[in-house]
């Protein structure tokens, strides 16, 4: 007899593509509509540590987002790669939530999804950076948490993951349900697949859920109901750069750098 | 923080600047003790008292370390169960604390730990925490304005939390000064209980391996950082930028891209998703320039750019640059520097020929 | 978890689409596979689709089908050096009932097929490059993409000009240049009240333009221009064995194209949006392809079922009607539960009585007629110059009109080849 299925579930956001972060200027936040976007990196290094797990034994992947329906996008690329089933809690009470309403309608959906052991996210998106959601989950749910993870081992009831800490690599132990935070860059996605691709076609295999479905109270979540708030953005101001540049062959050019360096003070030797 | 019927608590209630103290083997760490010196300014400018929050075991020493940076107290949480940072325990020490004294400001380090703390603790006391702060600042109504990088580091967004208690932040490393240590620094230390131990811990940490410090200075301590980007090619080439950094007496560090195919550790990754550097000199070798890379540098006093694309947008933000082969360019300048280090050394002979 | 399908059509370009959507409407569970992330993205073609075949397929077709423009203007040009002698036919009959045509963009055309064969039930998946077709000896049975293996009955291959897994599975010899050219176009962006003004055209009809003769500076090719709503589609087909062999520069060909005098009234002043690049099967029945194996068929540009025979260019309708007779063999397959070859034979037959096959055959020489070099320079040039002299009229002495063509005739073209060339131009033509 064969180890149970593990149910994993995977947060997952939509974010806009790096390259083409542009912000709504009437509303000061990011264009999500008609904007090239993906999976927030980090989360779907999540994914596929998820999906490593299922290659290994049995595993049931779920992948959950909040957002608005083009988020839908992101989640049949998550069932194309591997996952079994998605979910998008979408409601447009929800918009403007900020890190606590999101934690708190995320660990509903899961609530109502039920019967979980891991639940994974990424560190943090590229979008907001703040990495509060996934350890506002395990706060909500009040399971462990083991956050900036590269890494995971499975033995009967219990997880191991490796995580990086600024001076060093720790290995923790901790038991199941639990919440990981996956680090940016510890995996390289898998691409979908044809049988992904077709299951994401049948029907039921992505749903969306409203926050009635669920039973998150409205009087929790939405911008008014954020403790947080963006009053305004402001554009950085860099330092001007002098951009001397110098071409040619590389004796002269490194003489002529080392000498710049050396006279503005920017180096001693 | 709600009175728990989901009605925000009036924020009168809420008095005093707090911030979490961080140590690892009995040291503080830096970011807590840059924190210290931006408490105390905000405190003051609140007209409020700046106290350090220290769960752990047997600290002490720690406690008046802390204290001999600014603060006007430490509350210490004495248990051996807090011996090394676990984040539910923390969590109900802090959040006990907190709704036991309602401080107004709650400042952490954005540390891994500071950053796996708040986020848990903000959902349990479901109020507002702005992550990664560079900067600090007070509204017209005397509301925290907590002021962080967005949108890949060309804004900065104003973060205000107006009707939770209390605020809290996570700041960045190495953005604030260290205030001056002075050990006559007088304050108290108040032990509190908490009803915290053995059953509230829900992992283990196994074990711990410190990153060596083979190789020289850690990229966000050095004064000059010389960083590779994906020109480097291979990973023995960074030997290369060791040599050079060894000469000048700096760091070597990473692009993500080099860190991604594996010619350097994550730890020395700078960008959005690295680490922030901010050193006299930052030296980008074989580095295009993306976005995320330049986030995590661009406020380097001065940038030094090789690259062979004379479009790279590097150049834009650069000093200085060469347009070149790095394999050329970097032997070169090591020779060079060697050079005028030697002639430097050698005294002037007595009798010139 | 084993799939399967009862047909796998791959390829989502108007071949492939057109059979799913006939086979999904049979009831045939159907799975098409598109390699491009849309259907549409990576196809290209001049610019016009005949529309009788969509009759039958979608009898609503008009009601959502991103038309451009309704053509009813055709326009025959022959470039000479920096002259031209054009000719040009109008009927209002040309842009309605089954005989319209019209021009369009590919990547919405080809979405809008594709959706409907959605609609009517096939699993559409894009994204994915099948990598193989399963066989065991001769006998087809499923697809194969990555690690991914789908079973099925039948597999139609719609897979384009291109035509790898066609190839690989034997159906098609491999591509020489002399049976594949290269067309080149621009997308010109004209607003629509400049288009409609200066190729005198109402909001919703169109022009056709096929230029010939001195097209593309020594290659054998030719050139055509399509109005679309607020864009005009130029470019040039030219034979990529010329293209080779004189070591010539397609874009520097097509810049020569648009600098002609004649070619730059049309497009000056529009904003270039796009330059895209395809490959032309041509030589249609010459190319040798089988399209009928066991368990497989072939459909569109795949199976050579294109026509270029000097003044019009259909690809698009023979590749719908061919998906559309691939669907109907399949049902005879399916009746008799035979999907060999045999049992999928009757599909040569319905490709005969949608003319697919008759027009290819009848059209048979042209593409060896067209490689006749005489066509893209001596001929037009001659056209030219008779031309040039019977409209001058500056005062010196004029000559009658069969004096000026016998004139010229004598000097640059022997008149028994003349003939010939013009008797075998219209047997193929």
């Amino acid at each position: 007899m064969g180890p149970r299925p593990l149910r994993i579930i995977v947060c997952i956001k939509q974010v806009p593509k790096a390259q083409e972060l542009q912000v709504d200027p009437k509303t000061q936040t990011l264009k999500r509509v008609g904007v090239p976007s993906e999976i927030n990196p980090p989360d779907a290094n999540a994914l596929e540590l998820a999906l490593q797990i299922k290659d290994r034994r049995a595993a049931e992947v779920i992948v959950i987002s909040m957002g608005p329906t083009v988020f839908d996008e992101s989640l049949e690329r998550g069932v194309g790669m591997g996952a079994d089933r998605a979910v998008l809690l979408t409601d447009r009470i929800l918009g403007g939530s900020d890190t606590v309403p999101t934690a708190y309608a995320l660990s509903e959906t899961i609530k109502k999804i039920g019967d979980f052991d891991m639940i994974l996210c990424g560190e943090e998106t590229t979008d907001a950076s703040t990495g509060h959601v996934g350890p506002g989950i395990a706060g909500h749910l009040d399971i462990p948490q083991i956050t900036y993870i590269s890494e995971i081992q499975i033995e009967d009831d219990s997880v191991r993951a490796r995580r990086t800490a600024e001076d060093g690599t720790e290995w923790w132990e901790t038991t199941m349900p639990c919440v990981l935070t996956v680090n940016f860059g510890c995996t390289k996605p898998r691409e979908p697949t044809l049988l992904g691709k077709i299951r994401v076609k049948r029907a039921g295999v992505i749903v969306h859920w409203s926050c009635a479905d669920v039973g998150i109270d409205p009087n929790k979540v939405g911008l008014k109901n954020s403790p947080t708030i963006v009053a305004k953005v402001d554009t950085v101001h860099l330092p001007p750069r002098a951009r001397k540049v110098f071409h040619g062959d590389a004796k002269d050019a490194v003489a002529k750098l080392l000498d710049a360096l050396l006279e503005d003070g920017v180096i001693a030797l | 923080m709600t009175d728990g019927e989901h009605v925000v608590e009036d924020k009168s209630h809420f008095t005093g600047v707090w911030v979490f103290l961080e140590g690892r083997k009995h040291i503080l760490r830096d970011v807590s003790i840059q924190l210290i010196g931006e408490g105390r300014r905000i405190a003051d400018r609140r007209g409020a008292h700046l106290t350090g929050i220290l769960p752990g075991h047997s600290v002490e020493n720690l406690a008046r370390q802390a204290i001999g940076y600014g603060l006007d107290r430490v509350i210490v949480v004495d248990r051996p169960v807090l011996e090394i940072y676990q984040s539910r325990p923390y969590a109900k020490v802090m959040a006990t604390l907190i709704r036991r004294h309602k401080p107004e400001i709650v400042l952490f380090g954005a540390s891994k730990n500071g950053r796996d703390l708040g986020g848990r603790l903000h959902a349990v006391l479901e109020t507002g925490l702005a992550a990664d702060c560079v900067k600090f600042d007070l509204d017209e109504e005397g509301n925290l304005d907590m002021i962080r990088p967005s949108f890949g580091g060309k804004s900065l967004a104003h973060i205000l939390c107006k009707r939770h208690r209390p605020q809290m932040a996570s700041a960045r490393r190495n953005v604030f000064l260290p205030p001056p240590h002075d050990p006559n620094q007088t304050g108290e230390i108040l032990h509190e209980e908490v009803d915290v131990n053995e059953k509230d811990v829900d992992a283990t940490l196994l074990e711990f391996q410190e990153f060596t410090r083979e190789g020289g200075l850690r990229p966000e301590e050095a004064r000059i950082v010389i960083s590779g980007g994906y020109g480097l090619a291979e990973g023995k080439n960074f030997a290369m930028l060791q040599e050079l950094a060894d000469l000048l007496g700096g760091a070597v560090a990473a692009s993500r891209k080099a860190v991604d195919s594996g010619w350097m550790p994550k730890e020395f990754q700078v960008g959005q998703t690295g680490m922030t550097v901010r050193p006299e000199v930052y030296f980008a070798i074989g580095i295009s320039g993306a976005v995320q890379h330049l986030a995590g540098m661009q406020e380097s006093e001065k940038i030094v750019a090789i690259n062979n694309d004379p479009k790279a947008a590097i150049f834009e933000i650069a000093d200085y640059g060469i347009v070149g082969d790095l394999f050329q360019i970097v032997p070169e300048f090591v020779r060079q520097i060697r050079e005028r280090k030697a002639t430097k050394a050698v005294p002037m002979p007595v009798a010139a020929r | 978890m084993a799939e399967r399908f009862d047909a796998i059509v791959v390829g989502a370009g108007p071949a492939g689409s057109a059979a799913a959507l006939a086979l999904a409407r049979e009831k045939f569970s159907t799975l098409l596979v598109e390699r491009g992330r849309h259907a549409g993205v990576k196809n290209m073609f001049g610019g016009r689709i005949y529309a009788w075949p969509l009759f039958d397929l979608l009898p609503e077709w008009e009601k959502d089908c991103p038309v451009e423009r309704f053509v009813s203007s055709e326009h025959m040009v022959f470039l000479s050096g920096d002259a031209s002698l054009g000719i040009e036919f109008e009927s209002p009959r040309l842009a309605s009932g089954k005989a319209a045509s019209f021009t369009a963009l590919r990547p919405k055309f080809d979405e809008w097929l594709a959706k409907k064969a959605e609609t009517a039930g096939a699993t559409v998946v894009t994204g994915i490059k099948v990598d193989d077709v399963v066989r065991d000896g001769s006998r087809f049975h499923g697809v194969v993409a990555g690690s991914d293996r789908i079973e099925a009955d039948l597999v139609v291959l719609a897979e384009g000009a291109m035509g790898q897994l066609t190839q690989r599975a034997g159906l098609l010899p491999d591509l020489t240049p002399a049976s594949v050219s290269v067309g080149v176009k621009e997308t010109i962006e004209v607003p629509a009240p400049v288009l409609q003004e200066r190729f005198g055209l109402g909001d919703r009809d169109g022009a056709s333009y096929v230029f010939a003769g001195d097209v593309s500076g020594g290659a054998r090719g030719g050139g055509f221009l399509y109005t679309n709503k607020t864009s005009l589609s130029i470019g040039l087909v030219v034979s990529s064995e010329d293209v080779a062999r004189k070591k010539l520069e397609v874009p520097a060909l097509m810049q020569r194209f648009r600098m002609h005098p004649s070619v730059q009234r049309l497009i000056k002043g529009g904003k270039v949006l796009e330059y895209s690049a395809h490959l032309v099967p041509e030589f249609g029945l010459g190319m040798k392809a089988r399209y009928v194996g066991d368990g497989i068929l072939v459909a569109g540009d795949a199976a050579g079922f294109l026509i270029n025979n000097g003044y019009t260019f259909r690809g698009v309708d023979l590749a719908i009607a061919s998906g559309i007779a691939a669907a109907r063999a399949a049902v005879d397959a399916r009746k008799s539960g035979d999907f060999t070859a045999r049992g999928l034979s009757s599909y040569e037959r319905y490709l005969r009585e949608l003319n697919v096959l008759t027009d290819l055959e009848t059209f048979r020489a042209a593409p060896s007629y067209l490689k006749n070099e005489r066509l893209f320079t001596l001929y037009p040039k001659l056209l030219a110059e008779i031309a040039e002299r019977v409209y001058t009229v500056d005062g010196t002495a004029k000559q009658k009109l069969s004096e000026v063509i016998f004139d010229e005739a004598k000097e640059k073209a022997p008149l028994l080849r003349l003939l010939r060339d013009l008797i075998e131009g219209a047997r193929s033509m």
